[in-house]
């Protein structure tokens, strides 16, 4: 990411109730140019929500947004989606269905459109289509018609509602990795909105993670993974174990070991399965609580000598039988510190 | 892992406010609904006192007769139709499809050419006794009064109870049954337990809209001769010239409409309908050779009273009309006037429908469904109470429009609008608010979405709704007699005031081209549902 004056996209503290229910509370997020973003989190958190203030289908009770550096919601402010030059795909595409797919890349674009939209289709690979009405594509075709459209009139920014929840899982994952090269080569800014962890991790440059209306930690999918902000993070992003210890003198003691840290008081340890490593051994203490076999990889549960659990990640063999014993040895880890302690 | 579940394809449009525009074009939609209504309120503050003048004994015997033909249709509608629906759904009776369209037919029929089919089939020259006497039987008395108004409503009535029923009993979770069978209940125990608890919002449902339509029938009973409160009231206005004791009655026939039309809404609250249709077909029951005897004679006497009798009669009389003398049997001006009319009611009453809808689906909120409540109100007043109040309406208010045909075709957007706004809306809400978000999120203005995108995509909506408020209005008689201009004949009316001359085979004539004419856009109607 380079510097630069302004972010394409900048929320500050946008709120927003529908009736009692909460959606966005305090939600602020910066999108930088040519990078894909999403925004991760349960379902309700907002996500949609704040994905709508930006395209301008909502209006957010407080709270302001700014587009390239142009306000475009603020306090007695309000500038309507078809003057905000962002582009959207929706959940369910939202064709036109009596208009053709060349009718429907047509729709956003003014004069001399021909030229545009050749070169939207050929950037979708669907030239051959061109003629045809949307429900005579299939659904991964479909998609890309509804991205097309949204590209062609080449706006600041294409927003992106859970597009992939309408396909099947095998088809998901080519689309995913297609929808990553167009959007590479149209050097679009993108934001994605979806409740798919593996999703988000495996296809963004940098993953918001919402919570309750707000956001929790936006970094790069890595960064987020390895260095969650904090325990909730931790766990909503992949499997996570928390092991309890009290840190002093710049270190904590538990149950597998002692890890070196800045906190002191009672902490959390957070363990990814990828991190720890198990080796059977006969005079180990731990023991082998349970194996999911997955072929790929598998997952092994251990029971720590004091009934404390972690699981471990690891290749396809050694296969270990419940109850072997062994002994482990921790690679990365993240520590928390444990709210409400006085340190 | 923590997967949230999808979120819902079509979100509504809460927190963003309709324009004025649209309230001010759905206000003037609305707007005629609210005469009749308005004029009810008035009636029963200003007449309310003296009763209009009617003594209370009159009332009395008024509303005795209305209440044993409402129950006695009711029932007997129930019974027919509880009884068609389920042979034809749920038992092995061979062409079950044949039959249900054959039991299904007799809803095109209007209540009034119903009654023109007993009147012409008994009597020393009906159609029925020239047959009789042919093979020397004796000839049927003249078909008149309260069994025959009871036999016309009920055997023109019972398909709506059969189709609701239906549909219920062909969506019915087979499971159901079967893990009631599987918990040890009998088939017995099975049917009254679970199929009938979950037919019965259905049956309460249909058998309230037969009541309703009872109550409100004009044509049926004034030709057969049976004293209810409308015919009550249209012979107060044909015979006075003070209209207040006519206004008054038809005051007390809106409330009991309203309190029948309440009595269906609150049944319908405790509907727990499947709206898919579930994978696999229900359960059939095997007719034992004596159960299916007994079943055809039930269907064959429902199929030759409610299809067979009216075709036939009416075939009969216009046949003899062909043969005698041509010339004084042509419907010509009546048709044209008919389908003009109808064709106008229908363009504007769809036209009216799509602000309503638009505000309604897009924006719900109570002052919208205060707006939707009011037309779906005056929908299910009497067409003759509602008749009556555009009359005194326009000689009160507007002498102007008085027997002018903007006038009638206002009042029949009062009364049919519910049947293009349910089309309309139905239609929006299968499109969604996505399709006019894309459109501006393409950079349009919403009006250009709306034209542009929209419109296409409920334009089939648009067509059902105008199809079904042409059928209405081509048959509609009451409103229709009381505010027609001057010779504007509709068919309708040329049928009513010929089969209460006498005048039969004019009647039929009429009658065929009305029954011809229906089968046009009940024909777009049974496709567009198909699809």
């Amino acid at each position: 990411m380079t510097e630069q004056a302004n972010p394409t996209i900048r929320a500050r503290e946008v709120s927003k109730r529908f009736g009692n229910t909460v959606a966005l509370d305090g939600f602020s997020l910066d999108v930088w140019k040519g990078g894909l973003l999403t925004l991760l989190g349960p379902s309700g958190c907002g996500k949609t929500t704040a994905l709508r203030i930006i395209a301008g289908f909502d209006r957010p009770d407080s709270g302001s947004v700014d587009l390239n550096g142009t306000p475009v919601v603020s306090p007695g402010l309000y500038t309507p989606p078809e003057r905000r030059s962002v582009g959207m795909v929706f959940q369910d595409y939202a064709l036109f269905p009596h208009m053709t797919v060349e009718q429907n890349i047509a729709y956003g674009l003014g004069k001399d459109r021909r030229h545009r939209i050749a070169e939207a289709l050929e950037l979708v690979g669907l030239s051959a289509v061109a003629k045809r009405h949307p429900h005579e594509l299939s659904g991964g075709q479909q998609q890309r018609v509804a991205l097309a459209r949204a590209i062609a009139p080449e706006p600041e920014v294409i927003l992106f509602d859970e597009p992939f929840s309408n396909l099947d899982a095998t088809l998901r994952d080519r689309v995913r990795r297609e929808l990553r090269s167009i959007l590479t080569n149209a050097d679009a800014t993108a934001v994605f909105v979806t409740h798919d962890q593996e999703e988000a991790l495996a296809m963004s440059d940098v993953v918001a993670v919402m919570r309750e209306g707000r956001v929790l930690q936006a970094a790069p999918p890595d960064l987020l993974y390895r260095r969650p902000a904090d325990p909730w993070t931790a766990a909503f992003i992949g499997d996570a174990d928390f092991l309890d210890g009290h840190a002093s003198g710049g270190q904590v003691a538990t149950a597998v070991g002692v890890f070196p840290t800045d906190l002191t008081g009672r902490v959390s340890v957070m363990i990814r399965p990828e991190a720890v490593r198990i080796d059977p051994d006969p005079a180990g203490a731990a023991r082998v609580l349970d194996r999911e076999y997955y072929g790929h990889d598998q997952l092994v549960t251990v029971a720590l000598e004091n009934g404390s659990i972690v699981r471990s990640r690891m290749g396809p063999w050694p296969v270990l039988d419940v109850a072997t014993p062994v002994t482990i040895s921790i690679g990365e880890t993240s520590i928390f510190p444990v709210p409400g302690d006085p340190s | 892992m923590v997967a949230g579940t999808a979120q819902p394809a079509v979100r509504s449009a809460r927190g963003r406010r309709a324009s004025p525009v649209l309230w001010l074009l759905a206000g003037a939609a609305v707007l005629p609904s609210l005469i009749p209504i308005g004029l009810l309120v008035w009636t029963t503050i200003t007449a309310g006192a003296d009763a209009g003048g009617i003594p209370v004994s009159r009332l009395g015997e008024l509303a005795a007769s209305t209440a044993v033909l409402v129950v006695g249709v009711t029932v007997g509608a129930g019974v027919i139709g509880m009884g068609t629906a389920w042979i034809t759904t749920r038992t092995n009776l061979p062409r079950r499809k044949l039959w249900a369209t054959l039991v299904s037919v007799p809803l095109v029929i209007p209540s009034y050419v119903g009654a023109l089919s007993l009147l012409g089939a008994g009597g020393n020259q009906g159609a029925l006794s020239q047959v009789l006497t042919a093979i020397g039987l004796p000839a049927l008395p003249q078909i008149r009064g309260g069994w025959a108004a009871w036999a016309a409503l009920t055997l023109w009535n019972y398909p709506f109870v059969h189709l609701l029923v239906t549909s219920v009993l062909t969506r019915m979770d087979p499971a159901l049954e079967e893990a009631a069978r599987g918990l040890g209940a009998s088939r017995r125990r099975a049917f009254f337990t679970i199929v009938v608890p979950q037919a019965r919002p259905a049956l309460t449902s249909s058998m309230l809209l037969v009541a309703l339509y009872t109550l409100s029938d004009f044509g049926a009973v004034s030709l057969l001769g049976y004293e209810t409160f409308t015919r009550a009231i249209y012979t107060q206005f044909r015979g006075r010239i003070d209209i207040t004791p006519a206004l008054f009655l038809s005051g007390v026939l809106m409330v009991l409409a309203l309190v029948l039309v309440a009595a269906e809404r609150r049944g319908r609250g405790a509907k727990v309908l499947r709206t898919e249709r579930p994978a696999r077909s229900p359960r059939i029951v095997t007719l034992s050779l004596r159960q299916r005897i007994a079943a055809r004679v039930f269907m064959g006497t429902v199929v030759a009273g409610a299809l067979a009798l009216p075709a036939g009669v009416l075939a009969w009389w216009a046949a003899r009309g062909i043969t005698d003398n041509l010339g004084s049997i042509s419907v010509g001006a009546e048709t044209a006037n008919a389908v003009t009319a109808a064709a106008i009611a229908a363009i504007v009453t769809v036209v009216a429908a799509i602000p309503v809808g638009v505000l309604t689906v897009r924006h719900p909120g109570r002052a919208s469904g205060l707006l939707e409540s009011v037309t779906w109100s005056t929908y299910s007043l009497p067409h003759l109470a509602v008749g009556l109040g555009f009359l005194v309406f326009a000689l009160r208010v507007a002498p102007f429009a008085y027997q002018s045909l903007p006038l009638l075709v206002t009042a029949y957007l009062a009364m049919f609008l519910p049947q293009a706004l349910g089309a309309v809306q139905s239609a929006l809400r299968r499109v969604g608010s996505h399709l006019e978000e894309a459109s501006r999120s393409l950079g349009h203005r919403p009006w250009v979405g709306f034209r542009r995108v929209v419109l296409p995509v409920i334009a089939p909506g648009m067509l059902t709704g105008g199809a079904l408020v042409f059928l209405t209005t081509m048959k509609e008689l009451p409103a229709t007699l009381m505010l027609r201009p001057t010779g504007f004949e509709t068919l309708a009316v040329r049928i009513w005031s010929t089969a209460s001359e006498g005048l039969y085979t004019r009647a039929s004539v009429a009658s065929l081209v009305l029954l011809t004419i229906s089968a046009a856009p009940v024909y777009i109607l049974v496709t567009r549902d198909l699809e």
